[in-house]
């Protein structure tokens, strides 16, 4: 039997002598290689960005918000039936073992001025549980204190957005802001966070007390109102077998008959996040088999130049099988010609593939993350290829008989 | 007896028909022997030559090669027996291209899974001994016809085989180059005791041999010493 050594030789020799004719081969190879990784990259990139945001937004979410009104047919949007009140989330989080915090929120757009700067930015009424949900922590300040959410104190936090926005350079903490034309002292600057997977800027906000912002800042149409609750599960699984309880609890509390329509949605973000999480797996998926299908393609290509190769010299493998070459040792060595072209395509296809993930990442709106698994997975993948498509040729060469192969011109 | 066969025949299908290629060949050759075997073109000496060589096996009869049943062996038994038993050499020479001497020399080394080391070394001695030695490195395309022959003569010999098959080893030389191959045979015959049969038609050549085996229409018609 021959060693492994020659027989890698021989491969190389073969695939070196006809050097235009190999690189072509490969090409087909290359090109599958550098597709999967780079769409896999793609898709990778997509799921990273998506638990980054789950991470951000605060783990086993729940948002209790007021229903939509009807009259006559025309259905109103979200919170056109203001129904929900900061006590209904004090109610839920006391009563209710499966969650751990409410956080009450009432939010809009305003102007807010420092000095002869101003910015338009979201203002959030909240308290410190919002916080705590959201696992987001203090720069330096301070977070708000029981008598800021008791009394209804004009403090405000600030994200770093506003802050460079407002103060530049100079220290915020201390100096008072006017947002739509109320005076605010600030008392806190959040951790910088970044942009969502979305896009929008986490930083760009300023919070106050949740009372401040009912009773001095925001129109609402009934006392403690909010947009809506924030809740946190103790689980994941708890975001889903808590609903019912959520459900009866507030239909008890808004006091709404047998017959009537909740007054409120509940929306489960564990589960939007598991569904859109699950999307783009099947996403990542998707675009990796559709790019293996070109690897498929090249397959078929050094199967076609294979063939060629073997009709080619069909006297060198007659000479082999007369000095004693067995069926095994032709065997290998095509196959292993064929092997050394796809894994020179997969080495090439991997190196191209990782500048495309640059180029994406450089030039495109796109997030393209490569890991060890996704590069390995295309490469063995075109090692396989290889195998399986020089198999029949390699057969076919095994199969000549000597004497006609000897005298083959 | 390293060679014994009896009442081999060969036959193909054609349209229908069993084109009878030998007609029932029986015969011995001993070790160290230098046999020329001769005919027409059509005769079947190319066909007789196959069968001996390992390379084909016949419809009916028995072939004993240094004891060994070689009807019994499969494509990889009998590729194993021309590795160890038996060396050739042909009219075109069939080195590979692209391949140095001793690359080429060291082949049936490799299907015998002799380390690389030895192979070289060996692959050297046998060179040394056909007088190619400075042309080791040189490429069948850069070597004269006489050296190629004596490269393929190299290639027969390094594996040790008994056997040297040589079918029409001059047929594509002039006839000072096919003076010093069937030298070289002679030499391997005489001082190395290799078994020699020799596949030819022309008769200077076939003098060289100590035996002429003649072969008209697939039957033996003569076997002969060769008086000097």
């Amino acid at each position: 039997m021959i060693d492994i050594q020659t027989i890698t030789n021989i491969a190389l020799r073969a695939v070196k002598a006809n050097k235009m004719r190999s690189v072509l081969t490969s090409l087909g190879i290359i090109i599958g290689v550098s597709a999967v990784i780079i769409m896999l990259a793609i898709g990778h990139g997509a799921q990273i960005s998506l638990q980054n945001e789950m991470k951000s937004m605060g783990s086993n979410l729940i948002i209790v918000r007021s229903g939509v009104t009807t009259s006559s047919g025309a259905r109103g949007g979200h919170g056109s039936q203001p129904s929900m009140k900061a006590s209904d989330g004090d109610a839920i989080q006391n009563r209710i073992a499966k969650i751990r915090y409410a956080a009450p929120i009432l939010e809009e757009t305003a102007q807010i001025v420092y000095g002869n700067a101003n910015w338009s930015t979201g203002i959030t009424g909240t308290d410190n549980r919002n916080f705590i949900i959201k696992d987001w922590d203090l720069a330096y300040g301070r977070f708000f204190s029981e008598a800021d959410i008791k009394n209804a104190n004009k403090v405000a936090i600030l994200g770093q957005t506003v802050v460079n926005e407002l103060f530049g350079d100079v220290d915020p903490l201390g100096k008072t802001i006017r947002i739509k034309g109320i005076p605010f002292q600030v008392i806190g600057v959040m951790v910088k966070r970044g942009q969502t997977g979305m896009g929008m800027d986490q930083d760009d906000t300023v919070f106050i007390p949740i009372t401040t912002a009912q009773k001095k800042v925001m129109g609402i149409k009934f006392p403690d109102q909010v947009k809506f609750i924030l809740l946190q599960a103790v689980d994941a699984a708890s975001t889903y077998t808590s609903q019912d309880e959520i459900t009866s609890l507030l239909r008890q509390r808004h006091n709404l008959g047998v017959n009537k329509d909740n007054d409120f949605v509940i929306m489960n973000l564990t589960q939007m996040m598991e569904m859109m999480e699950e999307s783009t797996k099947i996403m990542t998926i998707l675009l990796g088999s559709i790019a293996s299908i070109s690897l498929l393609v090249g397959g078929i290509g050094i199967m076609n130049i294979m063939l060629v190769s073997v009709t080619e010299r069909t006297r060198e493998i007659g000479i082999r099988m007369a000095i004693g070459a067995k069926t095994w040792d032709i065997r290998w060595q095509f196959l292993m010609e064929s092997l050394v072209l796809s894994l020179l395509g997969g080495i090439a296809g991997i190196l191209i593939g990782l500048l495309g993930v640059e180029l994406i990442n450089h030039f495109s709106s796109f997030t393209a993350k490569v890991n060890l698994f996704y590069i390995m997975l295309p490469f063995s993948f075109s090692g396989m290829v290889g195998l399986i498509f020089g198999f029949f040729p390699a057969y076919k060469a095994s199969k000549l008989n000597p004497i006609n192969a000897l005298r083959y011109e | 007896m390293l060679i014994e066969v009896k009442n081999i025949k060969k036959s193909y299908p054609l349209d229908g028909l069993k084109l009878n290629i030998l007609k029932g060949i029986s015969l011995e050759i001993g070790a160290g022997e230098f046999v020329a075997i001769m005919g027409p073109s059509g005769s079947g000496k190319s066909t007789l030559m196959n069968i001996l060589g390992c390379l084909d096996q016949p419809t009916s009869g028995t072939y004993y090669l240094d004891g060994i049943d070689v009807n019994k062996l499969d494509a990889d038994g009998l590729a194993d027996i021309r590795n160890r038993k038996i060396g050739f050499v042909f009219q075109g020479f069939n080195l590979l291209s692209r391949t140095t001497a001793l690359e080429n020399v060291e082949l049936p080394m490799v299907y015998a899974g002799i380390p690389a080391a030895e192979r070289r070394e060996k692959a050297v001695k046998a060179l040394q001994k056909v007088g190619l030695k400075e042309r080791m490195y040189h490429q069948p395309n850069q070597l004269s016809g006489g050296q190629q022959q004596r490269v393929a003569i190299a290639r027969a010999i390094v594996n040790e085989a008994p056997i040297i098959f040589a079918d029409e080893p001059t047929g594509n030389l002039d006839s000072k180059m096919s003076l010093e191959i069937m030298d070289l045979f002679t030499r391997l015959n005489k001082d190395l005791g290799r078994t020699i049969i020799l596949v030819t038609h022309e008769e200077d050549i076939a003098r060289f041999a100590d035996r002429v085996i003649k072969i008209v229409d697939g039957e033996i018609h003569s076997d002969e010493k060769v008086i000097k």
